[in-house]
């Protein structure tokens, strides 16, 4: 059994084996997708067609959709975020255990789409980390199952076991432009109560 | 603690038994008032708030319940709407009469062209236009269309909280096949936006009324499946029978309409009492329940989707009459020039212009409702005599239905909840609007 | 008898004028103070069973500036009628109808939401659609379509939850 840090005096800075758990752990992730179903108006419904018989998710793998956002790590927010609705969905991210993706289907959730209006969200990445975007109104299933797959690219990239190792990631959140900078994401939860990992570093968690 | 019924159907009214901590027992009666339950009896059960919503998925969207239970009765049950408050009412005000059509789709989802042709008919009553033969009957077929996508989904998502799993994908599979003829005809599955003011915005292939006729011949077989696996059906009906009953009297003064007062016995449709796009030409019947409880309003719906096929065949009928006929007024006060001619001709130039940029209608106030799936759909529009409203209000029968929740869940047990929401049968972009 | 006719009937006493709107409802436009004994008569006399809508109009800055508008359906009579009656800008209120319509109450607490109308003797008058603690009213003509400060309420709460989490808490202090 081979170390966990990366060899020393490689030629590449990974070493052979964190490469292969990482790849071992991201096919894992990214074949067994548990959407948590945010339908908040007219994509839901397209979404449900989406798991429906014909568009039929389930051929990758990211038909289990889930209420519970315990059990979900992707979260598909379909349809127009209200600053009313703003509160429930940030919480239901929040419950969600890392790692976790969103993706925003549709103009609405994308950038607030035809509704510039009092009570609508300009854009859920103003309150959630965004991963992917959905062009249409609704998105044709096909357009998101595209995204699905697309996700799947973009988890394939991850390094999640580097990352335990170099330290955590924690997301920042810039108050002045009301986004986030970084994901908080993919790695050692960062918020609520759900840590499964000790933190790496000083000064980060509790002590 | 135990707590048990006693309670009938009754009406707005339901007894309700709890043993409290003392062990005496005791019946006492709620009416709806909210506030009214007193918390400090001590002959009462203990009481819990439960919080249902807004992301759940047996509330069809994004609305909030909160609950006080008695054991497992529903004491006082309160519905928060406004998750998915869009602005619409505001956005037509500054948006301006034509381009609001593209925000009426996105009201009741689940029947784009239905709010399309409810718009398009308050405009035309305030405008005083009229509609080509042909315009009114592609129009009749696009909402019967539109009624049964809206009762599919009825049935597919209150059989899903139901335990019925299997429906969801039989009523899917149906709605599949209409969104695939929509798009073969308006270009996209949903929120489709056809309807014009003045008539519709293109005319129907016949490869399309061919596809929809084939559709038309299958679809009532499957509806005989739907009833094989739901109407003689033992947990269906348990949980469906003598669950949520309406009286007519309650109906209405709850203003409810629809298949909802449909349920209760009573014989109204405005199709055929006040009817609009033609409809008086049709042949088709009301269906109606009997006692109005869960079941009825199912049973209705069901029903309705046959007669709703009816309707679609006379309307393919008369459109293979009247083929090649007008569909579209061409009054150029209201109604965009073809394309060809604006790139030809000055004057057809000169009303496109006026008619994208400011389009005025007369001022004055007008209301149109049409029967939709959920209920009476209106549109009350007060015009100042400029481009933009001065109000447009929507009637949307969804909230009247919300509105029922209380009025026919207290008292009862909480699993019964479900089934009230489901077949009450609203949709939340046109309650919260 | 036609519906104008016994619309005129059954508010006999009452003072109002016959409106002609451009949809050729019947319409009619009463005093505010009289609403609930005008539209009690027409429930009992006329048979107007069911409430459609109830709604405002705001003619800001006309005064008075707002119209509320009853719609009232009778189904034994098949036909409809329309009841509009004008109230001030300042301190706008109304008399509910909730005891003669139950129905009517989340009508009414929407008027209330969108343009600040009170109504008198509501039960539990609150916002229906905008959350609670929003400040302004929104179908108001003077309140700008893209809103004021529309994320406030919002971004409060985020911020207590910032503070309740423990490790936010930390890192950021
Ligand atoms: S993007 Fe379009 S279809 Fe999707 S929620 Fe928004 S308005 Fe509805």
């Amino acid at each position: 059994m081979g170390s966990l840090k990366p060899a020393d005096g490689h030629a590449s800075e990974t070493g052979f084996f964190v490469t292969q758990v990482d790849w071992v752990v991201n096919w894992g992730r990214k074949n067994s997708l548990w959407p948590m179903p945010l339908g908040l108006s007219c994509c839901g419904i397209e979404l449900m067609a989406m798991i429906g018989p014909k568009f039929d998710i389930a051929r990758f793998g990211a038909e289990a959709a889930r209420f519970s956002p315990r059990q979900c790590d992707l979260m598909v927010v379909a349809g127009t975020l209200t600053w009313k609705m703003a509160e429930a969905a940030r919480l239901i991210y929040d419950q969600m255990p890392d790692p976790k993706w969103v993706i925003a289907m549709g103009v609405c959730s994308s950038s607030g789409g035809m509704y510039d209006s009092y009570s609508v969200v300009q854009g859920v990445d103003m309150i959630l980390p965004v991963d992917l975007y959905v062009p249409g109104c609704p998105p044709r299933p096909d357009a998101v199952i595209d995204a699905i797959l697309k996700l799947q690219k973009k988890i394939e990239r991850e390094k999640p076991f580097q990352l335990l190792l170099d330290g955590d990631v924690v997301g920042e959140y810039d108050s002045g432009t009301k986004r986030f900078l970084r994901a908080p994401n993919h790695g050692v939860p960062t918020t609520g109560s759900h840590e499964v990992l000790p933190p790496t570093k000083p000064g980060r968690g509790r002590s | 603690m135990s707590t048990s019924s006693t309670g009938g159907p009754a009406a707005g009214t339901t007894r309700v038994q709890g043993s409290g901590a003392t062990g005496a027992r005791t019946t006492r009666t709620f009416e709806f008032a909210p506030g009214e339950v007193d918390r400090d009896d001590p002959l009462h059960g203990e009481l819990m708030e439960l919080n249902m919503g807004p992301q759940h998925p047996a509330t069809h969207g994004v609305l909030r319940i909160k609950v006080v239970l008695d054991g497992e009765h529903m004491v006082e049950v309160e519905p928060d709407v406004g998750y998915l408050h869009r602005g619409k009412e505001k956005t037509c005000e500054s948006l301006g009469w034509r381009k609001f059509f593209v925000h009426t789709d996105r009201l009741d989802y689940l029947q784009p062209l239905m709010n399309n042709c409810a718009y398009a008919l308050a405009l035309e009553k305030l405008a005083g236009m009229q509609v080509p033969e042909r315009g009114q009957t592609i129009r009749v077929l696009l909402m019967e269309l539109s009624r049964v996508m809206a009762h599919l989904i009825y049935l597919g998502t209150t059989s899903i909280d139901l335990g019925a799993v299997t429906m969801f994908f039989f009523t899917f599979s149906e709605r599949e096949r209409i969104y695939t003829l929509l798009d073969a005809y308006t270009g996209h599955r949903m929120n489709n936006t056809y309807i014009r003011i003045g008539g519709v915005y293109a005319d129907v292939e016949p490869a399309v009324e061919r596809e929809i006729r084939a559709w038309l011949d299958q679809f009532p077989k499957k509806i005989d499946e739907f009833e094989k696996m739901l109407t003689g059906n033992r947990i269906w009906f348990d949980r469906n029978r003598n669950i949520g009953t309406l009286t007519p009297e309650m109906c209405k003064a709850w203003s409810l309409t629809g298949p909802n007062l449909r349920g209760s016995g009573v014989e109204w449709d405005l199709r055929k009492k006040q009817p609009y796009s033609g409809y008086e030409h049709y042949d088709f019947e009301i269906p109606v329940g009997t006692i109005g409880d869960c079941y009825d309003r199912y049973a209705v719906r069901i029903e309705e989707m046959r007669q709703s096929v009816r309707i679609c065949q006379q309307a393919l009928d008369r459109l293979e009459k009247s083929r090649g006929a007008e569909f579209l007024e061409q009054d150029r006060r209201y109604v965009l020039p073809p394309k060809g001619l604006v790139h030809t001709s000055m004057e057809e130039l000169i009303h496109q212009f006026k008619i994208v940029t400011d389009m005025a209608l007369p001022k004055g106030e007008a209301y149109h409702a049409v029967e939709s799936s959920k209920g009476e759909l209106g549109f009350f529009l007060a015009s100042d005599g400029t481009s933009h409203p001065l109000r447009c209000h929507i009637r949307a029968p969804g909230l009247m239905n919300v509105q029922a929740i209380p009025a026919i869940a207290e008292g009862r047990l909480f699993s019964d909840m479900v089934s009230i929401i489901g077949s009450l049968d609203f949709v939340m972009g046109e309650v919260d609007r | 008898m036609s519906t104008l006719e016994r619309v005129v009937e059954a508010l006999a006493g009452i003072s109002h004028t016959v409106q002609k709107p451009r949809d050729g409802a019947v319409a009619i436009e009463i005093e505010a103070s009289v609403v609930p004994q005008a539209l009690a008569a027409l429930r009992d006399r006329a048979g107007f069973d069911t409430n459609v809508f109830v709604t405002a109009i705001d003619r800001y800055p006309a005064e008075p500036r707002f119209t509320v508008c009853y719609s009232f359906l009778s189904t034994a009579h098949n036909d409809r009628v329309r009841v509009q009656a004008r109230i001030p800008g300042e301190k706008p209120h109304i008399a509910t109808i909730t005891h003669l319509w139950p129905g009517t109450a989340y009508s009414e607490r929407e008027c209330y939401d969108m343009f600040g109308i009170v109504f008198d003797g509501h039960t539990g008058l609150k916002r229906l659609l905008m959350p609670q603690g929003y400040d302004h009213h929104p179908l108001r003509k003077d309140f700008p379509h893209q809103g004021i400060e529309p994320d406030r309420l919002y971004r409060e709460w985020d911020q207590r939850r910032r503070d309740r989490s423990p490790l936010r808490s930390e890192s950021e202090a």
